[in-house]
């Protein structure tokens, strides 16, 4: 039969995907176009490759390794802020980086809370700044990540072998092995691994807290040759180095990512009847504890040292709102007029395709991509009149990948739910997207689309390698203000940002989930 | 009215064969074991399952046709509704695959929901009713779409014996108005006997010709007889 197998036409996704390509390919064509022969890597560009693979392994390992016990604590124990906590590691996603790091210099930084306390024992003072820096702070975004993780694939352990479990009275030893492990064994490699290849893209923390020869990972290299030296030659040969580390990375790493599962509020707590000793007990509030405070440390010194901050925000704070704000809004839109079709598309194909441009998110780096596009506009206009638009472009972009993660599984299932009705009912593209598509998704549309507003409202990345004086983004305005140790104000600036990231997700989120019904 | 010409589907390593006519007015039970056969027979008549061979309703070649331009109306197991739309919108896209319709198509649709007993609940949504409820109104649908043909793969069998038996009446019923003929699948004998005139059995894959249902339960061949226990 000629009929058309599917019910809304593949081609949007398919022109939507082609743009998304394109928009990639020209970003290398002109990095590899700028590449000179003979150009030589010399030694700070092998450092910095050096320390991006050293610094993404071990926070890939501190991560992984921390959150065994922490998931292993909220798996076997219930408390009254459990459903809280579990919430609540889902926020260092959405959470901006430089609002992060604020709050990680309130706690270990030069004045922080640690240092207080070290001088008050007549200890002498840490340093937060380098590579130990840039881990930690890692592993603070991380370390949530990979407990979530941790937490899912022990959900899968049927309940029934719990009970067993506790009907043979096994101990909290025996239960680890023969229930916990084998499942650990499965998901703490994906977790490494994918922890491993966001690190190697990581910008904004080694801009606050590394740098030097020591503490350099390849994107803020980048930066640096584009905004110190201007030296546009060199910043392609390390966007070149980036695409090859992150490209190998994630290719070796490709078979073994784990699906990024982001529904927030999903707590289950499992019956278990192995927690009556007192030494897990112990041990297990003690992890909860720790990990709850390491995550809620950083956040309260912020809001306690930002909420009087904001009385002394400078003018210049406001413009750069209103422009964060519109760069939040286009990169949203943009995101769903792309990923939607895109969803469309892999959803009415047999192979899977989220896989491959998951990998495409994972190896485009912001900062290659604005290193190529400042290339392309460069010799025809200021780049600084693309600023704005490059910027939102590359946050959608990036924000994509877990966008059509969010929407597939859905738009899989309406397909399969209510496909076969709408064909008896002549439903068919834009009948079928109004009618059942769009209202069916709602609550999986807002959360991508509140994630991209909070992610791209947060986003410290390509902004900083084109922006002059006169245009900025809340997110680089902050970084300003801490450069130039004014610090209340920036701890200010934190707190408004913090309001207006987790603000737009909550409005996009709630606006998907009301009137979700059936 | 239907005629099925050299029918062929091939599922892996399942194949199906049918040819067979079913005259105007009839309605036909379909039963065979599980497995059998018989939802994918009804798919591919609807235009659901990719399949080779000839469709005829009404003399018309519909076997390249889409499945809402082959002149049939079709009930599933389920999700026959949709969950966000009212009971009243539901009804109205089987008028016109649109949410905004004209006052008078808005009538049409109430008046049909008024037919199954359905005339208060026209802004109530599928979950606010019962499953007999939702039956019903896919009923009215079926009114509104006013096709020849009407399948039914088994959309009341979640339902208990006595709604059943209501609902296979009131199909009976909705047929009879839209003057449609009928081909629904079923796994009970009693079903059968009560809502249709001819069975047409499916047995790993072979299609019979349809014969009256009388005839076939007193006296059922071998395949049949295997199936029912007799």
């Amino acid at each position: 039969m000629a009929r058309r197998a599917e019910q809304v036409s593949p081609w949007p996704g398919i022109a939507a995907t082609g743009i998304l390509v394109a928009a990639i390919f020209a970003a290398f064509v002109a990095i590899g176009l700028r590449v000179e022969t003979g150009t030589g890597l010399r030694l700070a560009e092998w450092q910095a490759v050096r320390f991006t693979i050293w610094q993404a392994f071990l926070s890939a390992l501190f991560s992984v390794a921390l959150a065994v016990p922490v998931a292993r604590g909220l798996a076997r124990r219930r408390f009254p802020a459990h459903a809280l906590l579990v919430t609540l590691l889902g926020a260092p996603f959405i959470l901006p980086v430089i609002v992060a790091v604020l709050g990680i210099l309130a706690i270990f930084g030069r004045n922080g809370w640690v240092n207080l306390a070290l001088g008050a024992l007549g200890l002498p003072d840490v340093s937060i700044y380098g590579a130990h820096g840039v881990i930690l702070a890692h592993v603070f975004f991380n370390m949530p990540l990979a407990t979530r993780l941790i937490l899912q694939g022990w959900q899968t352990i049927p309940g029934e072998q719990f009970r067993l479990a506790g009907q043979l009275g096994l101990t909290p030893g025996a239960v680890f092995r023969t229930l916990e492990w084998p499942v650990l064994r499965q998901v703490v490699p994906g977790a490494f691994a994918l922890i491993f290849v966001i690190c190697l893209t990581s910008f904004a923390v080694a801009l606050t807290l590394g740098g030097g020869p020591r503490a350099t990972t390849i994107e803020l290299a980048i930066y640096q040759a584009f905004r110190f030296d201007f030296d546009l030659g060199r910043a392609a040969v390390l966007s070149l180095l980036q695409l090859a580390v992150a490209g190998c990375a994630a290719v070796m790493a490709l078979w073994i990512l784990p699906p990024i599962v982001l529904q927030t509020g999903r707590d289950r707590v499992q019956q278990r009847w192995d927690r009556r000793t007192w030494g897990p007990r112990v041990l297990d509030g003690f992890w909860i504890v720790a990990a709850a405070a390491f995550l809620l440390m950083p956040l309260l010194a912020v809001v306690l040292a930002g909420v009087p901050g904001l009385l002394q925000l400078p003018a210049s704070i406001w413009p750069a709102t209103g422009t964060s704000i519109w760069v939040a809004l286009v990169s949203t839109v943009l995101l769903v007029a792309l990923a939607l079709p895109i969803a469309a598309w892999l959803a009415q194909t047999k192979r899977g395709g989220a896989e491959t441009l998951t990998l495409l998110g994972l190896i485009a780096s912001p900062l290659m991509i604005g290193t190529g596009w400042f290339l392309l506009i460069f010799p025809w206009a200021s780049p600084v009149a693309f600023a704005l638009p490059v910027t939102a472009l590359v946050n959608a972009m990036m924000a994509l990948p877990f966008a059509v993660r969010i929407l597939l599984p859905a738009m899989r299932q309406v397909f399969r739910d209510y496909g076969r009705l709408g064909q008896s009912l002549g439903l068919r593209d834009v009948a079928f997207w109004r009618i059942v598509l769009l209202p069916r998704l709602r609550p999986q549309i807002g959360f991508a689309a509140g994630l991209t507003a909070a992610l791209s409202l947060g986003d410290l990345g390509v902004i900083a390698l084109f922006a002059d004086p006169d245009v900025a983004t809340l997110p680089l305005q902050m970084y300003r203000l801490m450069g130039s140790y004014r610090t209340e104000a920036a701890a200010g600036a934190a707190v408004l940002l913090l309001m207006l990231a987790f603000g737009m997700f909550w409005i996009c989120d709630m606006w998907g989930r009301r009137h979700a019904e059936g | 009215m239907l005629k099925v010409n050299g029918l062929r589907v091939e599922q892996g390593t399942f194949t199906l064969h049918a040819t067979f006519d079913v005259e105007q007015g009839a309605r036909v039970a379909v039963i065979g074991p599980s497995g059998a056969g018989k939802s994918t027979l009804l798919g591919a008549i609807g235009g659901y399952a990719p399949a080779t061979g000839q469709v005829l309703v009404d003399g018309r070649d519909v076997s390249a046709a889409a499945p809402d331009q082959r002149g049939m109306a079709m009930l599933f197991q389920d999700g026959n509704l949709f969950p966000h739309l009212t009971l009243e919108q539901n009804v109205g896209l089987g008028i016109r695959p649109a949410l905004r319709l004209t006052t008078a198509e808005r009538t049409r649709a109430r008046d049909a929901l008024g037919q199954v007993g359905l005339g208060d609940f026209a802004t109530r949504k599928p979950g606010g009713v019962s499953g007999g409820q939702q039956s019903r109104a896919a009923l009215a649908r079926v009114l509104v779409q006013d096709r020849p043909l009407l399948l039914l793969d088994e959309p009341f069998a979640a339902l208990g014996p006595a709604l059943r038996g209501e609902m296979l009446d009131l199909t009976s019923r909705v047929a009879r108005d839209v003057n449609a003929t009928v081909l629904m699948i079923t796994h009970a004998p009693e079903d059968a006997e009560r809502a249709a005139d001819q069975v047409l059995f499916v047995d790993n894959g072979r299609v019979d010709t349809p014969r009256p249902v009388a005839e076939i339960l007193s006296n059922p061949p071998e395949a049949l007889r295997a199936y029912l226990g007799r």
